[in-house]
């Protein structure tokens, strides 16, 4: 139960994709205009890391060592497209605010980092909780990166005025901002750990 | 279970059967999506069409017209009004709008399909140019002269502050749409159906400028001051007109 | 003229990394140094335009067997396998190349910038959002900016890594130091690409 515990926490906290591992950058920094843009982003993320996680566990097994990379390759990309598929039937909003960047999570080196590092070695349950865990983590960052970035650039938060209208710094929505805020909130994250 | 060993044959079978699987799932997936995919789309364009336009009954089958899809809508046999698909290049990538007329040109009013603007300030053309409270920059109810111009280069319509490219490539999208609308009437007035002939204001197909006089008369001469807007010239004249007197 | 526009709105204007955060991570990984960054920069463009290439001819065919939806799986696996293929046949071929480029080759299948550039070539409303006004998304002008788009990612890599090999050489508060520092400066890089912006009309 502890070892559980452990695992799920350790992507939120100990080893958050975003702020210690530093992977999947090209998201974090492109979909985080809007508190919202970014969770959404997460989450579809999140969906494709708990899927493959638990059927690279299942599989581990039944898959060759020298195949595996291939092999997970076309598992990610499977659940990717899926969650293309259903994001682009059923949210539409959300789909054409991320656009190309939901394929691109194929490519997203947490996915495919974790398959690897975790869900190649651990059992299903563990592997699914690795992936809540982790996904939870990414999602967390780019929100409140999303959420900073919203704020500072548009004075709103998840849409909701927070600053008068006529308020705005809108370098933060546009795309040096993105690097600029990203930059702060990793340096804050490093002196808080320490 | 003992993890496989790396044979030829191993390596093969599992990749097979991996690919395959993943293959029938997708197939599954894109089955059970895909009408409601194509729904989303059609619902999307009817609602783009419906928000442009004033009431109307029916909606023809979609025209091309200059390269432009132009829904036009009728009221029993009458013409109320048309929606036009158009586009033009904007700041940051392509502009695509819905722009609405009624019968006499009048704009009834715009969605934004598509953009990739800069956030925060060319993006405001989803609603810039339709804020009531804003006559400058508010173009919905106006006549349409397929010469609209943001006052920056010597037009009436309000650009949006620090946006001007973004503002200028939406009205040229609109004035594209008024050109094919126009055309579209054109053909709607004169096509062979009879009892569907749109009411359009016979002065529509004569030949004369905004400021009542013919054309010719209007733009004698390249320079000449014109009485009136000579952008509001319509169908045919429209161009011999801006040509004439604007250069 | 269109493919001069292409050129400079892909290099320039709409650069892949600074505006539009495709290929981040070799971006802060391999920019240490001037001389790995070109040659990141030169796998990159090889690989750039023969992956754009073999999958905007895929694409073709998947769409003629009403196959679309299998892009992104079909893709990856293609320029995975490119890779491969490019590395074994560079060390066959030519060894210094290999010697120049090897290194990065196994770095370039998870360079999201190459699934990216793919995706946007094989897709043509895609395309046509990307290029100039005035140019038809087709093959070559795809493969123009694709190609262009990669000399974009080389340009940004040695400028980063120049300003990075200056840095490397003064104080940064503790907190700041590593990623926070290299993300910072790629912002201010970012500013100033933001000055080309509108030159393209």
């Amino acid at each position: 139960m502890n070892k559980a515990l452990k695992t799920l926490t350790n992507g939120i906290l100990r080893e958050n994709p975003t702020f210690a591992l530093v992977l999947g950058m090209c998201p974090t920094l492109a979909t985080t205009t809007s508190a919202i843009n970014g969770m959404s982003m997460g989450l579809a993320t999140t969906a494709v890391l708990i899927c493959s996680n638990i059927v690279i566990s299942l599989l581990k097994n039944l898959i060759p060592d020298k195949v595996r990379i291939p092999a997970f390759i076309v598992v990610i990309a499977s659940f990717v497209t899926m969650v293309q598929l259903l994001v682009q039937a059923y949210l539409p909003a959300v789909y054409d605010a991320l656009g190309l960047f939901i394929p691109l999570i194929v490519v997203n080196c947490i996915v495919l980092g974790r398959a690897e590092a975790f869900a190649a070695k651990n059992n299903v349950g563990l592997s699914a909780l690795d992936g809540i865990g982790m996904g939870l983590g990414f999602t967390l960052a780019l929100t409140i990166l999303g959420a900073i970035r919203e704020l500072l650039g548009t004075g709103k938060i998840f849409d909701f005025a927070v600053f008068p209208e006529n308020y705005g710094m809108l370098v933060f929505v546009l795309a040096p901002g993105a690097f600029i805020a990203l930059a702060y909130v990793m340096a804050l994250v490093n002196k808080l750990k320490k | 279970m003992a993890k496989l060993k790396s044979t030829f044959l191993n390596m093969l079978l599992s990749l097979t059967l991996i690919a395959l699987v993943a293959a029938a799932m997708l197939s599954g997936i894109y089955l059970l999506t895909q009408e409601s995919i194509e729904q989303q789309k059609a619902e999307k364009q009817l609602a783009a069409i419906s928000a442009v336009l004033p009431a109307y009954e029916r909606i023809a089958d979609p025209e091309t017209v200059q390269g432009l899809t132009v829904h036009k809508a009728y009221t029993g046999d009458t013409f109320v009004g048309a929606a036009v698909e158009t586009e033009s290049n904007g700041f940051g990538g392509k502009i695509r709008l819905m722009v609405g007329f009624d019968n006499d040109s009048h704009i009834t009013g715009y969605e934004v399909l598509e953009q990739t603007e800069t956030p925060g300030l060319g993006t405001h053309i989803v609603a810039w140019f339709k804020n009531a409270d804003k006559a400058g920059q508010n173009i919905i109810g106006r006549k349409a002269t397929g010469a609209m111009s943001v006052s920056k280069d010597g037009g009436d319509v309000d650009a949006i502050t620090a946006a001007t490219i973004s503002s200028r490539a939406f009205l040229e999208a609109v004035n594209k749409a008024y050109s094919a609308y126009t055309e579209g009437e054109v053909q709607a007035a004169s096509g062979a159906s009879q009892q569907a002939a749109p009411k359009v204001s016979g002065d529509s197909l004569s030949v004369t400028c905004a400021c009542g006089k013919p054309i010719e008369e209007c733009c004698k001469t390249k320079g000449t001051p014109c009485e009136g807007n000579c952008g509001d010239c319509k169908h045919d004249g429209e161009h011999q007109c801006k040509h004439n007197c604007k250069h | 003229m269109v493919y001069l526009l292409i050129f400079i709105s892909a290099i320039f204007v709409n650069n892949v990394v600074l505006s539009q955060f495709l290929g981040i991570c070799p971006f802060l990984g391999v920019s240490k140094k001037i001389d790995t960054a070109l040659g990141m920069g030169a796998a990159v463009t090889f690989v750039m335009a023969l992956a754009t290439l073999l999958t905007y001819l895929l694409q073709m065919l998947l769409n003629r067997f009403g196959l679309g939806f299998l892009q992104t799986i079909v893709f990856i696996l293609v320029i995975a396998a490119l890779v491969q293929m490019i590395e074994i046949v560079l060390k066959k071929i030519s060894p210094a190349l290999y010697q120049a480029l090897g290194v990065f080759l196994p770095l370039i299948t998870t360079n999201c910038c190459i699934l990216g550039v793919a995706i946007i070539v094989a897709t043509p409303e895609m395309l046509a959002n990307k290029l100039p006004g005035g140019a038809d998304p087709s093959l070559w002008t795809g493969l123009w900016y694709a190609v262009c788009t990669a000399i974009g990612f080389a340009l940004a890599l040695v400028l980063f890594a120049g300003i990075r090999e200056q840095l490397s050489m003064n104080k940064v508060p503790k907190a700041m130091e590593g990623t926070p520092i290299a993300l910072l400066t790629a912002g201010l890089l970012a500013m100033a690409f933001m000055g080309f912006s509108g030159v393209v009309g």
